[in-house]
């Protein structure tokens, strides 16, 4: 890479979101604001490596962006052009004061990840607009055909635009709903790279890296939220151990068996400070951690000693419980089970697993799981049928290489 | 200011009390959706709204030809229909959700909103 293409590349890291969102601000069209965008860096492209890097890139491409956008609304418009003039003359579109933060990105947040949006579209939107992923990276990573793809973002924008949905960040009383949603889409993305549900290539880190940074980004606009920081501390804190997790062929390593000398030692620290500042927070009269606090503590334990023998696992019990008071659902409880079994022993946690078998017998995680303690209690033939159920619902390589290997060891 | 209009469906026939679950429930519900109004119309909101006879007295009308074709019942065949709506004057689709979210309490029904075409949309459509 030559020095140019690292400005390049590092501008497109650094302001592709923020140049969209302020265009989007400007021109009240997201279209116009990807469009234009892309034209930009687009010129860059050509322009930097003979012009050279300019001194602010961030303002070089902010003013070529605009300057992009009022050239596509005067070809576009054969209509109201005094009307459109005034407005590319005057920016006057001041960000109101109506909701907690006026960072335009904080803007872009809310209305790609606006509830009225499918989740799949919420996503494509949030890696397209935020992420500045392309429409191909996106198609690839959600194993869609581009055109599918470019279908879905399209229909997205056009019912922002058709339907009014407002560009601004939700007034205080709605934050923290609309702000749920919003933390869902990362999280989504990040599982999705972190654990493909599909596909084969059993990590896809450019997705879950994607999600951090947008999460990153999240936390810099709203730093005192606590949700946020917990979501952040989540996925730092599981993806530290992404270089253990899939074992040279290809497959998943659990937990407890994972080599912790190769665990990403800085993304470790950096997710326990997150997980300290959040429990000073609350003592000092935050308002109670939710889901993704409690899942990054749940996390924190898992990742605090040398060994996995070491695991606090009464703690890890504790969590899941104040977890089930929020979130009362099959998952939450299936996952409490597992770590009820180093507690209570295996039976206790079969007898818990066994009450959600209507829930969740399509799910292959309640098989792994029921397979795993049946293992334990030498219950063989039970293990190597729920091995069966568990490999068949597994869409991960890594994870049905893993139950593979697991139940061919019920023989040995 | 944006224009939505509020659909509610219930089934195409409907049975005693309106498909509420008892009288004093379709009474209540009728209270309910005239306080909603009230509420549209002391806010400026509320641009039109009413309730719809059964969609299977409906007749669909094709034009299109020499002589129009009369079809017996609803344009789409399906087991629910429209059975009412609302057209409202929102600041933007929050503000719609919000409204459509009150009026969907209010007559125990589900609302879809839609919005208008804008005269910016049918310039669009000309330009086009």
């Amino acid at each position: 890479m030559t020095t140019v293409d690292e400005a390049i590349a590092r501008a497109h890291h650094d302001e592709w979101s923020r140049v969209v969102a302020g265009l989007a601000r400007r021109f009240g069209d997201l279209d116009v604001a990807e469009e234009a965008a892309a034209e930009a860096f687009a010129t860059a492209v050509e322009r930097w490596p003979a012009d050279g890097i300019p001194p602010n890139p961030g303002g070089w491409l902010t003013t070529t962006a605009t300057r992009k956008a009022i050239d596509r609304l005067r070809r576009e418009s054969h209509r109201d052009t005094k009307h459109q003039a005034a407005q590319m003359l005057y920016d006057d579109s001041v960000p109101e004061p109506t909701g907690p933060v006026q960072d335009d990105r904080l803007r872009l947040v809310f209305t790609c990840c606006h509830p009225a949006l499918a989740m799949d579209a919420r996503v494509a939107l949030t890696l397209r607009l935020l992420g500045g992923l392309t429409v191909a990276e996106i198609a690839h990573a959600f194993l869609v055909p581009e055109t599918t793809m470019a279908g879905r973002i399209t229909r997205a924008k056009k019912k922002i635009k058709a339907a009014h949905v407002p560009y601004r960040v939700p007034s205080a009383d709605d934050v923290r709903s609309r702000l749920a949603g919003v933390l869902a889409v990362l999280f989504l993305v990040f599982n999705e790279g972190y654990l493909a549900s599909a596909g084969d290539d059993a990590v896809r880190t450019d997705l879950s890296d994607e999600a951090i940074r947008l999460t990153r980004l999240l936390r810099s606009l709203l730093p005192d939220n606590g949700e946020v920081c917990g979501l952040l501390a989540l996925m730092v804190l599981t993806d530290a151990r992404r270089a253990a997790r899939v074992s040279p062929d290809g497959a998943l390593v659990t937990l407890g068996e994972q080599d912790r000398g190769v665990w990403d030692r800085a993304m470790i620290k950096e997710g326990h400070a997150l997980v300290r500042e959040r429990i000073a927070a609350v003592a000092a009269g935050a308002e109670p951690p939710g889901r993704y606090q409690l899942l990054a503590a749940v996390n924190a334990v898992h990742t605090d000693g040398d060994t996995a023998a070491a695991t606090d696992w009464p703690q890890v019990v504790a969590l899941y419980d104040r977890l089930l008071a929020l979130d009362p659902s099959p998952i939450v409880r299936l996952n409490r089970a597992v770590a009820v079994a180093e507690v209570a022993g295996e039976e206790s946690a079969l007898a818990e697993i066994d009450s959600l078998a209507t829930e969740l017998d399509g799910y292959h995680a309640f098989h792994a799981t029921r397979a795993d303690l049946l293992r334990r209690l030498s219950r063989t033939d039970e293990a190597r049928a729920a091995y069966d159920r568990a490999i068949e619902l597994a869409g991960n390589p890594a994870e049905r290489a893993y139950l593979s290997r697991r139940q061919a060891e019920l023989d040995g | 200011m944006p224009r939505y209009l509020m659909s509610v469906f219930g089934p195409a026939e409907r049975t005693e009390f309106g498909n509420y679950g008892s009288k004093e429930e379709m009474l209540q519900a009728f209270a309910d959706t005239g306080a909603f109004n009230e509420k549209l119309e002391k806010s400026g909101k509320f641009v039109f709204a009413g309730g719809l006879a059964e969609a299977t007295t409906a007749t669909v009308v094709d034009g299109r030809g020499d002589q129009p074709v009369l079809t017996d019942g609803p344009y789409l065949e399906s087991k629910e229909h429209v059975g009412g709506f609302w057209v409202i004057d929102a600041a933007d689709l929050d503000e719609a959700l919000a409204l459509a979210a009150d009026g969907s309490k209010a007559c125990r029904g589900k609302v879809e909103v839609r919005p208008f075409q804008t005269a910016e949309d049918f310039q669009g459509l000309l330009d086009s």
